[in-house]
C-alpha cells in the first residue's frame, strides 16, 4: 500500500525541519556543550513547582473552561496591563493555551482562508512558514538584515504587501536572532497596518528578558492597535516553565471567540496543573523573573564580546537569550560551520538556515546555559575558527 | 550590590579577562574595583570551600550558644570581639533571642573543643553560660552542596 499518497499534500509538502536533522547529529555524540536549546537551563522557581503540587494534592485535575481558569485569565489580564499597558477584559479576551505554539495555530486557522497570505519577518522562529502552509494560508516572509541588527523595517515589509495580504506575524524579542524593535519602528508598521487593514499576530514570549534597560514595548499598545491585534504571550521563557505547555492568546472577543472555536475542540482546554502553576507564577513570580534575567545578561555580555574577539562579527541583542554572529569570515556555510563545530570540538550551535534561507551565514547560539559550560564553549569555539582560518590560508 | 561581587561571592577564582566580558568593562577597570574592594575591606578575604567528607581529615565543629553580661558604654562589642580572637572560632555573632553570641569553634578533637570551652571561654569574665553543639553530617557548606543531583537532562537541540 502506498500509504505516502493518503498524506494530505499540503502536509507532504513541508519540509523537514533543519532541526530535527541536526538533533539526530548531536543526539548520536556523548559530552557536546550544546548551545541549540532554545529553553532556559534554570529549573522551574520551586513556588511553582509547589503550587502545581498542591494543585495536584487537593484534587485539582479535572477539566477547566475551555477559555481557562477563570482566575487564571484575570491574573493574566492583570499582568498584560500592568507590563504591557493594554487592557483586556478577563473573561472574553483572553484565552489560555498549550503554550504560545497552540495560539499561533489558533489565531491562524482562525484568520486565514485558502490563498490569503500571511508576511512574517525572516530569520524567524522555525513553526512560522509552516504553521501558515497548515492553516491553507502563502507565507511570504519578510527578510531582516544583520545591517539593521534583524529588526523588521517598514520598507522591507512594504515590498511584500499585497492585494491578498492578511496578517503578519512578528516575534520581538526574536528567536533567532534577539533583535528588538524600537517604538519609533513599531509606529511605522503599525501605520503600514492600519493603511493595508492587517490583522497582526505578536508573539512576545521573550518580552521579560531584555537588556542594557531596553524597554519592551507591544505593537498592540500602540493607538489603534489593539482592535487588530491579537498579543500571543507563555509561562515557558520568563518562568522557566518549557515543559509545561502554558501559554496565552489575547484579542478583541470577536477573536478570541473564533480561536475558542477551534481550541475547544481540538484541545479541549489547557492542563489545569500547569494552570494552576501559571497562576502561581503571574502572582508570585517577578522576582525570579528579575533574577533570571540579570544572569541572562551577563551571559550575553560574555558571549557577545567572546564571537567579537573571535572575529565571529555579533551585535549585542537587547533581548531574548540568542546571540546570532557571522560567520562568513570562516568561509564555511552555516550548515557546514555547524557540522564541523559539532563534530571537531563538540559544540552544538544551530545553523542560521534553519530559520529561514535568510540565515546563511549565520548561526544561532543559546545563551541559557551554565556560565561555566559557556566559558568552555566559546574557548573552543574559539580555537575552531583560528584552525580553519589557518587551514584557508594555508591552501 | 555591584554585579562583580557578586560574580566574585559566586567564584573568587574567576579571570579577570571572563569577568570583563560579563560585565562589558575593561580588564583594567575589573582589576582596580577588584583592589579598591580589596582596600576598603569590602573584600576580606579569599578561601577555598573544602569537602570534609572527601579530605579525610578528621576534625570537629562545634556551635556554642553563650551569654554574657553586656558592659556600660561597649554593650557586647568588647567581650564579643574577645572572643572572636581565639584561633578555634571561625564565626562569631551577636544573636537576637535567648543566648547572645553564637559562636563556631573548629578543633581536631572533642577533647580540644572542650578543653577550649573550659579552659578558654567559659572563664572569661563576663561571660556567664555556654551551650554547645557538636556537628554530625555536613550537607551544604558555604552555599556549595555535598551532594548534587545531577540536573534532568535537556534535548540536545530545541527550537
Amino acid at each position: 500500500m502506498n500509504l505516502k499518497k493518503h498524506i494530505a499534500h499540503h502536509v507532504r509538502d513541508i519540509p523537514r525541519s533543519g532541526i530535527r536533522d541536526f538533533f539526530e547529529i548531536v543526539q548520536s555524540m556523548k559530552n557536546v556543550i550544546s548551545l541549540g536549546i532554545g529553553e532556559p537551563d534554570f529549573n522551574t522557581p520551586w513556588h511553582i513547582r509547589e503550587a502545581a503540587i498542591y494543585s495536584l494534592e487537593k484534587g485539582r485535575t479535572g477539566y477547566t473552561s475551555n477559555l481557562g481558569l477563570p482566575r487564571l485569565r484575570e491574573a493574566i489580564a492583570d499582568y498584560v496591563l500592568k507590563n504591557f499597558g493594554i487592557r483586556y477584559e478577563g473573561q472574553t479576551e483572553v484565552l489560555v493555551t498549550v503554550g504560545v505554539s497552540e495560539a499561533i495555530d489558533l489565531a491562524l486557522r482562525a484568520l486565514v482562508n485558502p490563498g490569503d497570505e500571511v508576511l512574517y519577518h525572516e530569520p524567524c522562529y522555525v513553526s512560522y512558514s509552516p504553521s501558515v502552509t497548515l492553516a491553507h494560508g502563502v507565507p511570504v516572509s519578510v527578510p531582516t538584515f544583520a545591517r539593521d541588527n534583524f529588526r523588521m523595517t517598514a520598507a522591507e515589509l512594504e515590498k511584500k504587501i499585497t492585494g491578498a495580504s492578511k496578517v503578519l506575524m512578528m516575534n520581538f524579542p526574536c528567536n533567532p536572532t534577539g533583535a528588538t524593535e524600537t517604538p519609533e519602528e513599531l509606529e511605522e508598521i503599525a501605520a503600514l497596518c492600519a493603511r493595508h487593514d492587517l490583522v497582526v499576530l505578536t508573539d512576545e514570549i521573550y518580552s521579560e528578558l531584555t537588556y542594557d534597560g531596553a524597554r519592551h514595548v507591544s505593537i498592540a499598545s500602540l493607538p489603534g492597535m489593539r482592535e487588530r491585534t491579537i498579543f500571543l504571550h507563555g509561562f515557558s521563557k520568563a518562568f522557566a516553565m518549557t515543559g509545561f505547555r502554558i501559554g496565552y492568546a489575547c484579542a478583541p472577543a470577536i477573536l478570541t471567540e473564533a480561536m475558542m472555536k477551534i481550541h475547544q475542540y481540538g484541545i479541549l482546554c489547557a492542563s489545569s496543573t500547569a494552570q494552576h502553576a501559571a497562576i502561581e507564577a503571574l502572582e508570585q513570580g517577578a522576582p525570579d523573573v528579575e533574577s533570571m534575567r540579570r544572569e541572562y545578561e551577563l551571559r550575553r555580555n560574555f558571549v557577545v564580546s567572546g564571537f567579537n574577539e573571535m572575529g565571529l562579527e555579533c551585535f549585542k541583542p537587547f533581548g531574548s537569550f540568542y546571540v546570532f554572529p557571522s560567520i562568513a569570515r570562516t568561509g564555511l556555510s552555516s550548515q557546514e560551520f555547524s557540522v564541523r563545530l559539532l563534530k571537531e570540538k563538540s559544540v552544538a550551535v544551530v545553523p542560521g538556515t534553519a530559520f529561514g534561507p535568510s540565515g546563511e551565514g549565520f548561526v544561532r547560539a543559546c545563551y541559557a546555559t551554565s556560565l561555566d559550560q559557556l566559558k568552555v564553549a566559546m574557548s573552543r569555539i574559539a580555537e575552531f575558527v583560528r584552525e580553519t582560518r589557518a587551514a584557508r590560508a594555508a591552501a | 550590590m555591584d554585579a562583580l561581587l557578586t560574580l566574585l561571592k559566586r567564584d573568587a577564582h574567576a579571570p579577570p579577562e571572563d569577568l570583563a566580558r560579563e560585565l562589558s568593562l575593561s580588564v583594567a577597570e575589573v582589576r582596580a574595583r577588584i583592589a579598591h574592594y580589596e582596600q576598603d575591606e569590602v573584600i576580606l578575604g579569599y578561601q577555598a570551600i573544602l569537602n570534609a567528607e572527601k579530605l579525610g581529615e578528621v576534625s570537629v565543629t562545634a556551635v556554642i550558644e553563650v551569654k554574657i553580661t553586656p558592659e556600660r558604654g561597649g554593650g557586647f562589642d568588647r567581650l564579643a570581639a574577645r572572643i572572636a580572637q581565639f584561633e578555634e572560632v571561625t564565626s562569631c555573632y551577636l544573636m537576637s533571642g535567648g543566648y547572645d553570641l553564637l559562636v563556631i569553634a573548629e578543633g581536631r578533637t572533642l577533647q580540644a573543643i572542650a578543653a577550649f570551652i573550659a579552659e578558654k571561654l567559659a572563664t572569661i569574665h563576663g561571660v556567664i553560660s555556654t551551650a554547645t553543639h557538636f556537628r554530625l553530617k555536613v550537607y551544604k557548606e558555604n552555599g556549595a552542596l555535598l551532594h548534587r543531583e545531577k540536573s534532568e537532562p535537556r534535548l540536545a537541540v530545541a527550537p
